[in-house]
């Protein structure tokens, strides 16, 4: 295990907790009250079709986005964000936290295993030797040993979304974040990295997932949360939510995507 | 051309390739590397949410792009002392083309900034990076690539610009081509040396340019 579980072990709280989280851009009021629970160890999948505010709700967790009122606690970090938040507030949350985006955003300028070390060495501060040496095994963890040296866009869209895990798990963040990680893929390159994701839920990692990929989600997922014009429609272990969705619109966004034609 | 003309070229060609070396380029390449400086400091003053400091980058960028150098030069060497400061040729022409070069390379910097994605921003966010860092190691760097043509452009035109440096003074290609001329008559043949000189001043110029964007590529797919 290389989460944090071993700081806490008291703790019994969930990882996460989001209350009355409400969010807009501009005119439009894309989270209106969300709560959601992340429980240590858990992997929650959020669904929902696009606009629905899943993503918004997932670069909450790490004030990509600033909420208008609501509270995030991401472990001893709470936020409440009815006041004007702290900047410290915003970068200690931040920190909890490490993210793989939709379109990787690796640094374009820097080798597979410079984007790696980025954050350990000049964010963290922390040794050169040992964070080369992590960064080393995470690139072999992911199946990019021998593209250590590589730059960005001379690995296929498969491997860099693995670089953009393993620069996340450099972090030794408490909690992942992923947006949409497969949806810019090559319909051939998803499951090398659903799998990847797949060994890290297997070893405790906390993890919040932003996906459409309905069969990770049955097969991965502890939680599944369906999102509808910026609510939580409905929530539950994935056998029910995608298996026996109580919800009408659950059961036809499901069908859209299970079935499109 | 006479046996005359060449003994007058072969004469000359020291005392002007004297002037560009002591005088054309120091003077560019001093002006250049403040003006560059000033430029960026300029660019993230322009690209800054305070509206105080956002709006006087804006008033600098507007009064340096939209005055002739020539009248900024004037100002400095020739109107500056009657408020009692009083600068040598030299300092003045630097002065001058430090500022010409630091309003039109902000805007350079600036739109080459930009140009890097949010998402960069973002991600650099992610992994912990503060504003600075994320400039210095994730921005700037990706910035550069952009910003390299155009700013070639501004040197390259600071070379040529540096010519208006004669007219206060400074002993530079041009006034030596002045200096040399004015006794024999020589005009044509003093100046076209002049010219040649900065044309390959200028070529030198552009292969660094190509070049440095050829390196400056090496890690984006073509």
């Amino acid at each position: 295990m290389t989460t944090s579980d071993a700081t806490t072990p008291t703790d019994t709280r969930p990882l996460v907790e989001v209350h009355g989280l409400h969010k807009s851009f501009g005119g439009l009021h894309v989270l209106r009250g969300i709560d959601l629970g992340v429980d240590r160890g858990s992997v929650t999948v959020l669904i929902g079709p696009s606009g629905s505010g899943k993503t918004t709700l997932l670069r909450c967790l790490n004030s990509l986005e600033v909420p208008e009122a609501g509270t995030v606690r991401v472990d001893d970090v709470a936020i409440d964000f009815t006041r004007r938040p702290a900047a410290g507030d915003l970068r200690r949350l931040r920190a909890t936290s490490g993210m793989v985006f939709q379109s990787h955003q690796l640094f374009p300028h820097r080798t597979a295993l410079q984007n790696v070390t980025e954050g350990p060495l000049y964010a963290q501060r922390r040794p050169a030797a040992e964070v080369r040496a992590e960064a080393t095994a995470l690139l072999a963890k992911v199946g990019l040993a021998d593209k250590a040296d590589a730059y960005p866009h001379e690995l296929s869209g498969g491997q860099q979304q693995r670089v953009g895990i393993a620069r996340a798990l450099a972090l030794r963040p408490r909690l992942l974040l992923f947006d949409e990680p497969t949806s810019a893929l090559d319909p051939e390159t998803v499951g090398e990295v659903l799998a990847v994701m797949r060994d890290l839920a297997a070893e405790g990692w906390t993890m919040v997932v932003v996906t459409h990929e309905i069969r990770f989600a049955r097969q991965v997922a502890d939680h599944v949360v369906f999102m509808d014009g910026g609510v939580v429609v409905e929530e539950g272990r994935p056998d029910d939510v995608l298996g026996d969705p109580r919800h009408e619109r659950t059961r036809r966004f499901l069908q859209r995507i299970l079935d499109p034609l | 051309m006479s046996a005359d003309t060449w003994d007058l070229v072969a004469s000359s060609i020291g005392p002007l390739l004297s002037g560009a070396v002591r005088g054309t380029i120091p003077l560019t390449l001093i002006s250049f590397v403040i003006g560059l400086v000033l430029a960026l400091v300029v660019a993230l003053a322009r690209l800054s949410r305070r509206r105080v400091v956002s709006g006087a980058a804006r008033v600098y960028i507007s009064l340096i792009r939209g005055t002739p150098l020539l009248v900024q030069l004037f100002i400095i060497f020739y109107a500056l002392p009657s408020l009692g400061l009083v600068i040598d040729p030299f300092p003045s022409a630097v002065v001058a083309f430090s500022l010409n070069v630091g309003g039109y390379a902000a805007e350079t910097i600036r739109a080459a900034i930009l140009s890097v994605p949010k998402g960069q921003w973002e991600a650099a966010a992610t992994i912990g990076l503060n504003h600075t860092l994320t400039l210095r190691r994730v921005v700037l760097p990706q910035a550069v690539r952009v910003a390299v043509p155009p700013l070639s452009n501004t040197f390259i035109s600071l070379v040529k610009d540096t010519s208006l440096a004669s007219t206060i003074m400074v002993t530079e290609l041009l006034r030596k081509a002045q200096e040399i001329a004015a006794p024999t008559y020589e005009f044509m043949t003093l100046y076209s040396l002049a010219a040649v000189i900065y044309w390959l001043i200028c070529l030198v110029l552009s292969t660094l340019q190509s070049r440095l964007e050829r390196r400056l590529d090496r890690f984006v797919a073509h």
